[in-house]
């Protein structure tokens, strides 16, 4: 067995890509590209086809028509473990089965790197304590999933994506639910895997600002297209806002980072 | 003979506390995972597990003797047992080696089938109340076995024909289940109706054939172990051989399947292709076990679950664990059932039907007071 060379960067887009779920298309001949080794935030009012974006990226839903290519190649025809081993998905509000441990739930994520008689090398192990130890759970591995809060059942999902070692992490509105202390807790480790331990991350959030303050690149979403993205500073504005909102909203600088805060504006002034 | 020797019933007593005990004991302790490495061969084993396979395997040795003593022709104590084991030409090998030895071997095996399909529908669909008794495969199978009994063909057509009946009513479920993908809770309310109508099929034939026709129709369907033979062990050994394989190799994609189809396709799984094999290993496995011994409730409901609360989620491990559980308890109602009215012995299904009834209702209040 030659060992598998992983990449250490993410060669993923998609070309044409039509999905959906009925005869109209959620996303709608779509050419988009991953920014490797970035974060990156994708924002769009409800329905947008942000959730329906990653789920086509993660080979979770296939296309219509069009292809996402990983590394140059349709990823509805490479092999699914393979492609796994490359893409994670944490969808939204994941649920856990009664009676699970952390532990458990992480060591699942280690799947596709395990074959039908090596079913747990050391290498699992080890990816497994990683990845415990950075979502800080390495104490609660045998607590049970039910028993957590919403933070730490989100922090024992993350690190189930985590023990799946993928470079490019997707993440379906990772911070819904929590209150906001535990929403920058989820951001900030994700900040931390991004710089620290180099993964792409992909999420898909409803609070711009949040996008604003964490992610190196914003995408924002119309009508299962891409309507504007690029750096925070120059992706939102005030106009960018009414055009896939529909608010008029007053664009300010954060007072503690200095990226663009979008405030909605009052109703009588609209 | 009539009633159980006093040696047979504190046996069956002490086997009963020594379940009681085995379980409370390891409910508290913690999982202790020990992996298993050899060059590139690994593997994950919880210690736990194995000590309560262990304990299952001790029992079921236990009870296998305590059946071969159980019957009602007197035979002098112990001399069963080496009548079946070494003196196989003695006295009493007709009682022993005929009707007691195969009659507790078929309880093994059935019980076995029973609860590992239970055990797989209730984790592929993620609710205990599921089992291949309650989603219509166990009725699908009684539906074709109680027409070949009526209408008075050879019975060596009847586990053909009991599980053709329950794979074609899976296949009708999961059919009528389907709209883009497979969800759960749709193909249980399916399973419900489909169950409601093949029970009406049923009446329909006992009503329709002659009596004297339907009466064997209708013992076979109340779950019966008498004369079981040797044949319909042989039957079980060789589904269980061909289904336990596939079923290992299966458990590990089930319990992704069990995060969400999202997740255990990102996580590399081909989502539809696995779940459809899942429900065709589990089909068998009930189907097998009610071609022999007839649609038998409760078992494939009670005893998963009961291992689920004891030893945690679905492993490998668990699976076998649910199988050797599900054995002791079919044996053990059979020889319950053999002893409570003896000399009378009544249907196994009567009481896994008492046992299991209210465990149901237990369930059931438990789940919908969960949060």
């Amino acid at each position: 067995m030659p060992l598998e060379i992983r990449p250490q960067t993410i060669d993923l887009k998609t070309s044409d890509l039509y999905l959906g779920y009925g005869p109209s298309p959620v996303i709608d001949g779509l050419n988009f590209v991953v920014p490797a080794g970035k974060m990156t935030a994708v924002i769009g009012a409800n329905g947008s086809g942000k959730s329906t974006l990653l789920r086509g990226l993660s080979r979770v839903l296939k296309p219509t028509s069009g292809s996402v290519l990983l590394n140059g190649r349709n990823i509805h025809e490479q092999s699914t473990k393979a492609v796994a081993r490359q893409v994670g998905l944490l969808p939204q509000g994941p649920t856990a089965p009664s009676g699970l441990t952390v532990m458990d739930l992480v060591r699942r994520g280690r799947y596709p790197h395990q074959r039908m008689f090596e079913q747990w090398s050391s290498e699992d192990e080890m990816a497994v304590q990683k990845a415990l130890a950075l979502t800080k759970l390495s104490d609660s591995a045998d607590d049970l999933v039910d028993h957590l809060s919403g933070g730490q059942r989100q922090r024992a999902w993350i690190a189930m994506a985590l023990s799946q070692d993928a470079h490019l992490m997707l993440l379906d509105e990772p911070t819904t639910y929590l209150d906001i202390a535990h929403q920058v807790e989820i951001l900030e480790l994700l900040k931390k895997l991004n710089i620290e331990e180099a993964r792409t991350v992909v999420m898909v959030l409803h609070d711009i600002n949040q996008g604003s303050r964490y992610a190196d690149h914003v995408v924002a979403m119309l009508n299962g297209a891409v309507a504007v993205q690029g750096a925070p500073q120059e992706v939102l504005t005030a106009s960018m806002i009414e055009r896939v909102f529909g608010l008029k909203a007053v664009v300010i600088a954060d007072p503690v980072t200095g990226t663009p805060l979008c405030v909605p504006d009052a109703p009588e002034n609209a | 003979m009539a009633a159980p020797s006093p040696v047979t019933l504190a046996v069956l007593i002490v086997s009963i506390v020594a379940v009681a005990v085995l379980i409370s004991f390891t409910a508290v302790l913690k999982p202790s995972p020990r992996s298993l490495r050899k060059k590139r061969l690994s593997m994950l084993v919880d210690l736990r597990i194995l000590r309560l396979c262990g304990g299952a395997s001790v029992l079921l040795v236990l009870l296998t003797l305590l059946g071969l003593e159980t019957g009602e022709y007197p035979i002098p104590r112990f001399q069963a047992i080496s009548t079946a084991f070494w003196d196989r030409a003695g006295e009493y090998s007709f009682v022993v080696n005929s009707l007691r030895f195969p009659r507790v071997v078929t309880a093994l095996l059935a019980g076995f089938c029973l609860a590992s399909s239970g055990a797989l529908f209730q984790t592929l669909l993620n609710n205990p109340l599921v089992s291949p008794d309650v989603i219509g495969i166990n009725t699908g199978a009684a539906l074709c076995a109680v027409f070949v009994l009526a209408i008075g063909a050879d019975v060596g057509l009847l586990p053909w024909a009991a599980f053709a009946g329950a794979v074609v009513t899976a296949g009708t479920i999961y059919l009528l289940a389907w709209k883009k993908g497979i969800t759960g809770n749709r193909l249980v309310l399916v399973g419900i109706g489909i169950n409601a109508l093949l029970a009406s099929g049923i009446t329909y034939l006992m009503v329709k054939f002659p009596i004297e026709q339907v009466l064997a129709a209708a013992r076979w369907q109340a779950g019966s172990l008498f004369g079981a033979s040797w044949s319909d062990a042989r039957t079980l050994i060789i589904a269980i051989a061909c289904l336990t394989p596939p079923a290992w190799i299966l458990v590990r994609r089930l319990r992704l399947i069990q995060l969400g189809d999202e997740m255990a396709s990102s996580l590399g799984l081909r989502v539809e292709r696995e779940r459809t094999a899942i429900i065709l290993v589990a089909s068998g496995y009930a189907a097998v076990a009610v071609a022999v011994i007839g649609p038998l409730g409760f078992v494939a409901l009670l005893v998963p679950h009961i291992v689920r609360l004891v030893a945690g989620p679905l492993t490998g491990g668990t699976l076998v664990l649910t199988g050797a559980v599900g054995a002791l308890f079919l044996l053990a109602c059979d020889l319950i059932a053999q002893q409570l009215f003896a000399p009378t012995t009544l249907p196994v299904g009567v009481i896994t039907a008492a046992l299991g009834g209210p465990y149901f209702l237990f369930i059931l209040v438990r789940y919908n007071r969960a949060p």
